[in-house]
């Protein structure tokens, strides 16, 4: 693969002495560019000066596929777009569909839910704190953390099932209560977490070489993040307090304390700290959550959406309607479009749902904030050393199957 | 390990070398051993079960007991190709590109749903299933696979190795079967 | 100042009367519908006097049932950080030939955004510095997402049609 301009350059500047001028493939397998993404580079010895990114390696065709499956289908399709962190995709999808719908969720269904978000956006963050660690030559800090990541999945099993691509939560609620053994799990978890992050943190926040490696690279202004439509984390490391969660509460999100870290330099470290920093916050809303968990329901009693109980469906005829029309998809959903966000763990994740009344979406588009800000990393890698270039891309927290959709 | 005092002989059992330390077995087999205990993994992950690739080599499941402490991100000095996740038709080149730089001998594992068939993503622009490009020896269903699954797997390749004749690689039907795959042989 | 969307409309009323109509609010949003000439100047506006810098989303979307010169839309939402306001623009474009003035002098997020939309639909957009495929194979002919299009590969043997209960009869 060649890039024309790159070729240009160099046949206009081979002749000169003192530079060491080549092209250089980065991408798509290589191995710490964590995911398919292919960046051809014109390099000058070591230092970047120019790039030309690919994209679309993993490509799945999502927004064809949601406009024939119906609207529950939706839900474990979602999972794949940021798997990191599954359960805020998944919450999202549902809470779009409710928007639509109108369908009203009780308080403690809202507050389950927060939990939930919480501890993907925890697991979300810690991996690529963890992986930044990795690319610049910690390999301790993933393994260590990563027994937290288990411990999430341990608490994911416990209440949807699932691991990785969780399916958690319905259009109205959740499939099931917290069970108390849940509870116990995510404060123990918490408890665990706690001491594994300070640690981590003392292990990498003052490291010399961490802080040698990260500081002054890969840094972008704020006005050239939000030119380049950055949220979410990488938005606030570089001073804008922008947070969904804070606009525009969803999901009882108004009901929590808790502060926005930001940062200041728009740098690898800045963007490392601000995620470490909103761990931190996470477990403060979590424990909050669970100290102020409301009695009541689980779910909507909307039964155009939800499912019956499984003993009414086996004995009256009505249930059994409802759970057919249910389980067919034949709900009847609003004619309109919907814009919905949610704080997802690298931005603003949004869905954008044309509906025509039908059982499948007319036209459903992913906001996909990965998809967005990765534009900039061609200019943000520009005048660096290669491997800054890695440690960048890592510290944006690209995920593949989010950007390529 | 017990010793007798007899001296062996050409008319020694089985039983009476197994006790002076020694092993009878074919060459097959002790390559077949060597082989299956470092298989160097490549993991070309490209999505979701790659997350749970994660988690089959940190400390919890520690893919490193069964002899793949290194992953091997060159594809010259791997043994096994791990495919995990969906591989679009736009990757189907790359995928091949790196199966045909890895030396023989070489085994494919297909981790998850979307590398054996498709998965869930029936769609235009995915390739459905990697064994259209490349051939396969163990598929791990899931998705993702959980990962004891992916351990299952990387087990059942084992099996395969051990028992896999030296002389397979260089035989007709092996060519014949890369060629197939339109892959030549070197 | 706090602004709300109805200054915001006010303002935009004063300015381009007659370059958008339809203005219709749901589910806390307000979409506008522009015309295809004025949607730059319009974002521009938008951007540099009542400061939506953030362009949230670009898409397309195809109505095959519209009209003849409604039969694609791109869809832009912008946002107001400061104020949290955010605004929905729809621009009809017709069946042949969809052209739309790019984003990209404004906001570069609008680059890629715009590139997918292409890919997707075959809307194009003028200006552009790139305006190529960025998602699917630069050698695919077809815009996959319009609803002309299947979603399955066309091109599978493996897949009889017996077997998933689909035939001739009941499609």
């Amino acid at each position: 693969m060649s890039v024309k301009r790159f070729d240009e350059y160099i046949a206009k500047h081979s002749k000169d002495p003192d530079r060491e001028l080549q092209v250089l493939n980065l991408g798509p397998t290589h191995p710490s560019t964590h995911g398919i993404f292919q960046n051809i580079l014109l390099m000058d010895g070591e230092t970047i000066l120019d790039s030309e990114p690919t994209v679309g390696y993993i490509h799945r065709a999502f927004e064809k596929l949601v406009e024939h499956r119906p609207y529950y289908q939706i839900t474990p399709i979602t999972d794949r777009l940021n798997y990191c962190s599954a359960p805020i995709n998944n919450i999202g999808w549902e809470m779009t569909v409710e928007k639509l719908a109108g369908i009203e969720i009780p308080k403690r269904a809202q507050y389950i839910r927060v939990i939930i978000m919480e501890l993907a956006r925890i697991t979300d963050h810690l991996i690529c704190n963890s992986i930044l660690g990795v690319d610049t030559g910690a390999f301790t800090g993933f393994l260590y953390v990563y027994q937290i990541r288990e411990k999430v999945y341990d608490v994911y099993e416990t209440i949807c099932g699932g691991r990785l691509t969780s399916n958690i939560g319905r259009i109205g609620g959740l499939e099931r209560d917290l069970i108390p053994e849940a509870i116990q799990k995510i404060k123990d978890l918490l408890e665990q977490s706690k001491k594994t992050f300070g640690e981590f943190e003392k292990l990498m926040n003052r490291n010399r070489i961490f802080m040698d490696r990260t500081i002054g690279v890969g840094a972008i202004s704020a006005e050239r993040a939000l030119n380049y439509g950055f949220t979410g984390p990488n938005l606030r490391a570089t001073g804008v307090d922008y947070d969904v969660r804070i606009n525009e509460p969803y999901s009882s999100y108004e009901d929590f304390k808790f502060n926005i870290p930001v940062g200041s330099a728009g740098d690898t470290y800045d963007r490392y700290c601000v995620r470490q920093a909103e761990i931190w916050e996470s477990i403060s809303i979590i424990e909050q959550a669970l100290k102020n968990l409301p009695d009541g329901d689980y779910a909507t009693s909307d039964s155009n959406f939800y499912l019956p109980k499984k003993q009414d469906v086996y004995t009256k005829m009505e249930a059994l309607i409802y759970h057919f029309k249910v389980v067919m998809g034949e709900s009847d959903v609003p004619v309109g479009e919907v814009y919905n966000c949610v704080e997802g763990g690298n931005g603003e994740l949004g869905f954008y749902l044309i509906s025509d009344g039908s059982r499948t979406p007319f036209r459903l588009h992913f906001r996909r904030p990965c998809f967005i800000y990765y534009q900039a990393y061609a200019e943000m890698i520009k005048g660096q050393m290669l491997s800054d270039a890695v440690a960048t891309l890592s510290s944006l927290n690209v995920i593949a199957g989010e950007l390529d959709a | 390990m017990a010793r007798t005092g007899s001296t062996i002989t050409a008319d020694s059992s089985v039983q009476e070398l197994a006790d002076h330390g020694f092993v009878l077995t074919k060459f097959d087999q002790i390559v077949g051993m060597a082989r299956k205990n470092s298989l160097w993994p490549l993991p070309f992950a490209t999505s979701c079960c790659g997350i749970e690739f994660m988690s089959t080599m940190s400390a919890h499941y520690d893919l490193a007991q069964f002899g793949s402490e290194r992953n091997s991100f060159s594809p010259r000095q791997a043994d096994m190709l791990l495919v995990m996740g969906t591989i679009a038709k736009k990757m189907g080149p790359i995928l091949r590109q790196v199966y045909t730089q890895m030396a023989e001998p070489r085994w494919v594992i297909s981790v998850g749903a979307c590398a054996c068939s498709g998965g869930i993503f029936d769609t235009y622009s995915v390739l459905q299933g990697i064994d259209k490009i490349i051939p396969v020896d163990v598929y791990v269903p899931g998705c993702p696979p959980r990962p004891e699954q992916i351990l299952a797997g990387v087990a059942k390749l084992k099996e395969i190795v051990q028992n896999e004749s030296v002389r397979r690689r260089d035989s007709p039907e092996y060519k014949t079967l890369l060629r197939s795959y339109g892959i030549d042989i070197v | 100042m706090a602004l709300n969307i109805q200054q915001v409309i006010d303002q935009l009323d004063s300015r381009f009367a007659g370059q958008f109509g339809n203005v219709e609010s749901s589910y806390g949003m307000t979409t506008i519908q522009v015309r295809k000439s004025a949607i730059f100047d319009i974002v521009k506006f938008l951007k540099e006097e009542l400061s939506f810098i953030l362009l949230t989303d670009v898409c397309g979307a195809h109505f095959p049932d519209n009209d003849l010169d409604m039969r694609f839309a791109a869809i832009y939402h912008l946002h107001n950080l400061v104020e949290n306001v955010r605004i929905r623009m729809r621009v009809f474009l017709p069946e042949e030939n969809p052209e739309v003035d790019s984003m990209t002098p404004l906001f570069e997020s609008a680059n890629w955004q715009e590139r997918e939309t292409y890919d997707f639909f075959g809307i194009r957009f003028i200006n552009h510095p790139n305006m190529t495929r960025i998602l699917n194979m630069d050698e695919m002919e077809v815009f996959p997402l319009r609803k002309e299009y299947p979603l399955e590969d066309a091109g599978r043997a493996d897949k009889d049609d017996r077997f998933f209960g689909r035939t001739i009869h009941n499609e």
